[in-house]
């Protein structure tokens, strides 16, 4: 008997709340930015690639409201974001977990600059190393000379 | 540089354009739930009426939990009458629908229920803790439970008879106690 | 009636567009010039064909022709006059018409511009331009009919998606589409390049401008979006990684670098294979682009529409590439270069230096975009990549390229000495640590804003050191100050054209900078007459007013600002839409340069006693657009024709 008191207890109590996220009773104090980080990272599952942080949608707004009940309960970030990789897989998440097979999206570019730079690096080195005929030393030349100089052949050509 | 390595530039596209076609193949937004073959999470709600509806009165049934909108149209227009339908068909042989209706006024949502003439247990998802407790990112949305309360299909999109009878058929005649 | 007319002038149009093709191809091949000239001839009656199409469709919307599907389903009897004219090219049958038409106008410029005078290379871009609008107007005629009938005739329309009735509608895709088909001319004169087997420096020459023209128009759209999704979307921000933006980003990072690397080969006759091939790229990523929008394979804010136009898409895009990359392979011996260098620290060696962090820039966007489709084919999981992976993986590169524009323009070619890099660097050097100190002394902790502040301050230092060592050089000519500075600037117009352009980029990075770093939101319930703090700022919940406009029904909340004095009301609203299931977010926002109060009205109580709104105050945000504006001058002034040089 009890029991179906504390849930219809319960179900006034959810049926009279209203949608009240920020005067809602914490049991410790809740900041907007540690929110809002946590919001950052998630994916908006109304929306198209918004974060849940950034969504104007009611749901979006829902899952802040969840994301400062479950801080204020005493979960920390991390928990509450593998609350929601929980229940929602990997696909929650808006940037892919530097894990196993997503490393390769995190270390891809990486390699792309590296392999860059390795080809500019080489295609350098062919030119600096291509010489035809003897290098002559260069001239002591005035620098209010070469100046002019240099601004004639950079407007020329 | 040899022949045949230059020919490595155009045939470097082809992964590329394989990739994008294998795109054809899947939906963005078929998004495979990890809850299924887990114990169902736990709510405590009330009906419109304002009967409490939790799942732990269940156990032992059959439970298609439905998660549901007004202004969900066509696909949630669609299926009410295939809820109802399959409601009145198999509420004798221990399966029962819930309905949870999510992001909606309540009016709205009253005038749903009087429109499709629905007589399941139907709860208002105000705060949207269950919704996102069962991983929802869309309506409709429906879940089969089995006797021990594990979520074992999910299923996206309007349900339909057949969806429905395989389904709850299947769980059904698994043997089982609560 | 009109929809039958419609259809049969694309129809002709696309045999016509497909003779001119063959014409052209055929023409160039054996020479006969009177087949080339017929598919110029061609070309124009498709031009005329397409902008009559254009002019019907347009005429269609504005007299509520619901005969026409497009029309029935994009518009109603409440829309707005303006934005019945920008419906046409609201959804996918309307993107391709305009597109087509964009492909069209630069065709019969081509043939103005170049019918004389690129004698080998012409008749082949011209194949290439009218096979590629071949090509459109095919998607325009089966896939994707604009002129369909709709039966029965309805009543009243079903409307224009709301969040397209915003001025954005009007430039956003028409810039967008201006850039994107842009880059098909340099494309076409590369392929004609390539088969014809000239790929020294005249394609390079005569494509100059259209690629310059093309980047400019890309930018602008850019930039337009970002505004748009900034005070229409409702979340306050400005630009989200969508796939889609991301499409439009790549082959604006490429045709960036394309035109730092067309310099090394005017000057140097280098990196040939290299200019071919990033025009490719560049033409790839637009095709990839339209692709994506259009065939619902990645999700996104943008996508117009899923089914077998993707598959189109998808083959033309192949067919392109394999040709394209084909001839490139095939032409492999000619691009032989014979460039030499002095010296590691030199121009040559910044430029490549750029394109390489572009090109990886780009890459990694690309791969970003695509890695979800790759998860789920190789581990059969889906996952997301969105802002956080692009911020944190891009700024890096980005941040090094902002150096770079502070050293290539002044590093000599060839050979720098360590004369010249005194001269050049150590002013800009000394104030950018200066300005690294400052801020960190002024409380910045972010070492990122830090490194962001010290090298915009050092690249502006050189841009300045460089104008006012020429400046003075002319000076000392007898020319007064004003006269020096103008000529200045309309002789060399391409130098500092571009340097203007580097200039808003690093406006640019300081407003995203500012706006990342520095900017604070919070969301709260008020009821009437309670007031929410943020940032130093009070906004106090007066009430809720409803009214009924043509086409939807709108819902506002009033909000007094204040900072110790009252600044104003603003009011963001719910407009409901009939054909929408959501309620479409109308924020209001109060601009600044320093910051912008933005409000987003969320969920409200029926009796307009309470309501939950979204604060933000966005810093620096406004020198986003101001850059932007600055970035685009300058691409204006380097456009213009060169001034000949007299002395």
């Amino acid at each position: 008997m009890s029991r179906v008191a504390i849930m219809m207890f319960a179900a006034l109590i959810l049926l009279g709340a209203r949608p009240d996220p920020a005067s809602a009773q914490s049991a410790r104090p809740v900041s907007d930015d540690v929110v809002h980080e946590i919001a950052a990272q998630l994916r908006c599952v109304v929306c198209q690639n918004l974060a849940v942080a950034d969504s104007p949608s009611e749901m979006a707004s829902q899952m802040r409201a969840i994301i400062r009940e479950r801080l204020a309960a005493g979960e920390s970030p991390a928990e509450v974001q593998r609350y929601f990789v929980d229940r929602y897989g990997e696909w929650i998440l808006l940037a892919p977990p530097r894990r196993g097979f997503n490393l390769l999206v995190w270390l891809l570019p990486l390699v792309a600059v590296a392999v860059g730079l390795v080809t500019a690096g080489a295609l350098v080195w062919r030119w600096t190393h291509r010489r035809h005929g003897v290098r002559t030393p260069p001239v002591a030349v005035d620098p209010a000379m070469s100046e002019r100089i240099r601004r004639e052949l950079e407007r020329g050509s | 540089m040899k022949r045949f390595w230059r020919w490595l530039i155009p045939l470097a596209a082809v992964p590329v354009l394989a990739l994008l076609a294998y795109g054809f193949r899947v939906s963005p937004r078929d998004i495979p739930s990890p809850l299924v073959g887990r114990p169902a999470p736990a709510f405590a709600l009330a009906t419109l009426e304002g009967a409490p509806l939790s799942l732990a009165g269940h156990r032992g049934n059959i439970v298609v939990l439905n998660f549901w909108a007004s202004w969900c149209y066509p696909a949630c227009y669609e299926e009410a009458p295939v809820l109802e339908r399959n409601w009145r068909g198999y509420r004798d042989r221990g399966v029962v629908v819930v309905g949870v209706a999510i992001q909606d006024k309540r009016e709205a949502a009253e005038k749903f229920v009087g429109d499709f003439g629905l007589t399941f247990p139907i709860a208002q998802d105000l705060k949207g803790t269950v919704s996102v407790d069962y991983g929802v990112y869309g309506v409709p949305e429906t879940f089969f439970l089995d006797r021990q309360g594990r979520i074992r299909v999910k299923h996206v999109g309007a349900v339909t008879d057949d969806v429905f009878r395989k389904t709850v058929d299947r769980l059904l005649a698994e043997a089982g106690s609560p | 009636m009109t929809a039958d007319l419609g259809y049969g002038m694309t129809l002709v149009a696309l045999g016509l567009a497909l003779y001119g093709g063959v014409a052209a191809g055929v023409g160039a091949r054996t020479g006969r010039l009177a087949l080339v000239e017929s598919a110029q001839h061609a070309a124009l009656a498709v031009f005329v064909l397409v902008t009559s199409c254009f002019a019907l469709l347009t005429y269609a919307f504005l007299t509520f022709d619901f005969s026409v599907r497009y029309v029935a389903t994009n518009t109603n009897l409440g829309t707005p006059f303006y934005y019945r004219i920008t419906a046409v090219w609201g959804a996918l049958e309307g993107s391709i018409i305009l597109w087509s038409w964009m492909l069209a106008l630069y065709t019969i410029i081509l043939i103005v511009r170049h019918r004389v005078g690129a004698r080998e290379l012409y008749p082949w871009a011209l194949a290439t331009m009218l096979g590629i609008l071949a090509f459109f107007l095919l998607v325009m005629t089966f896939a994707a009919p604009p002129f369909q009938r709709q039966v029965p005739v309805p009543a009243d329309g079903r409307g224009l998606n709301p969040l397209l009735e915003d001025t954005g509608m009007i430039t956003h895709p028409v810039a967008l589409y201006l850039g994107f088909t842009g880059f098909t001319v340099p494309f076409a004169f590369a392929m004609a390049a390539l088969i014809t087997g000239r790929i020294g420096d005249t394609w390079l020459a005569l494509t100059r401008r259209w690629t310059i023209v093309a980047w400019y128009f890309l930018s602008l759209g850019l930039l337009i979006g970002g505004w748009w999704s900034y005070h229409v979307l409702g979340w306050g921000g400005y630009w989200a990684w969508d796939p889609v933006e991301n499409a439009a980003f790549m082959p604006w990072l490429t045709g960036t670098a394309f035109l730092h690397s067309v310099m090394i080969q005017e000057r140097r006759r280098m990196l040939r294979l290299w200019n071919i091939s990033l025009v490719i790229l560049t033409f790839g990523l637009t095709l990839f682009g339209t692709f994506l929008t259009r065939s619902g394979v990645i999700a996104s804010v943008h996508a117009f529409t899923q089914g077998s136009i993707g598959i189109l898409f998808l083959s033309f895009l192949a067919l392109v590439l394999l040709t394209a990359l084909g001839l490139v392979a095939w032409r492999w011996e000619a691009f032989r270069s014979e460039g030499e260098l002095d010296s590691v620290v030199s121009r040559e060696s910044a430029f490549l230096l750029n394109n390489v962090l572009l090109v990886a820039a780009a890459f990694t966007v690309f791969f970003g975009t695509v890695f979800p489709l790759l998860s789920e084919a190789v581990r059969g999981v889906k996952v997301s990549v969105g802002a956080p992976f692009f911020n944190q993986v891009n700024v890096p590169l980005f941040l090094s390229l902002v150096f770079l524009m502070g050293v290539g323009p002044l590093i000599a070619w060839r050979r720098a000495s360590l004369d010249n890099l005194k001269r050049n660097f150590l002013w800009p050097v000394a104030l950018g640590i200066v300005a690294a100190a400052t801020a960190f002394v002024l409380g910045v902790r972010s070492s990122l804003a830090v490194l962001t502040f010290a090298t915009t301050v050092f690249v502006a230092v050189t841009i300045g050191v460089d104008f006012t060592r020429a400046t003075r050089a002319r000076l000392r000519l007898g020319e007064s100050i004003l006269p020096a500075m103008g000529g200045l600037l309309l002789r060399h117009n391409r130098r500092y054209g571009g340097f203007i352009v580097h200039l808003g980029i690093l406006v640019i990075a300081l407003g995203v900078m500012g706006s990342h770093a520095w900017s604070v939101q919070t969301e709260t319930t008020l009821h009437r007459g309670e007031t929410a703090e943020l940032a130093g700022y009070r906004f106090r919940f007066d009430g809720l007013t409803a009214v009924e406009e043509s086409n939807h029904f709108k819902v506002t909340g009033a909000f007094t600002v204040s900072n110790g004095t009252v600044l104003g009301v603003l009011r963001p609203a719910k407009k409901f839409y009939p054909q929408e299931q959501a309620p479409i977010a109308y924020v209001d926002y109060r601009l600044g340069l320093r910051e912008d109060l933005y409000l987003v009205l969320g969920d409200f109580a029926r009796d307009g006693s309470q309501a939950t709104i979204k604060l933000q105050v966005n810093r620096l945000v406004s020198w986003i657009w101001i850059g932007g504006m600055v970035l685009t001058l300058g691409a204006l002034l380097a456009i213009l024709p060169e001034r000949h040089r007299s002395a």
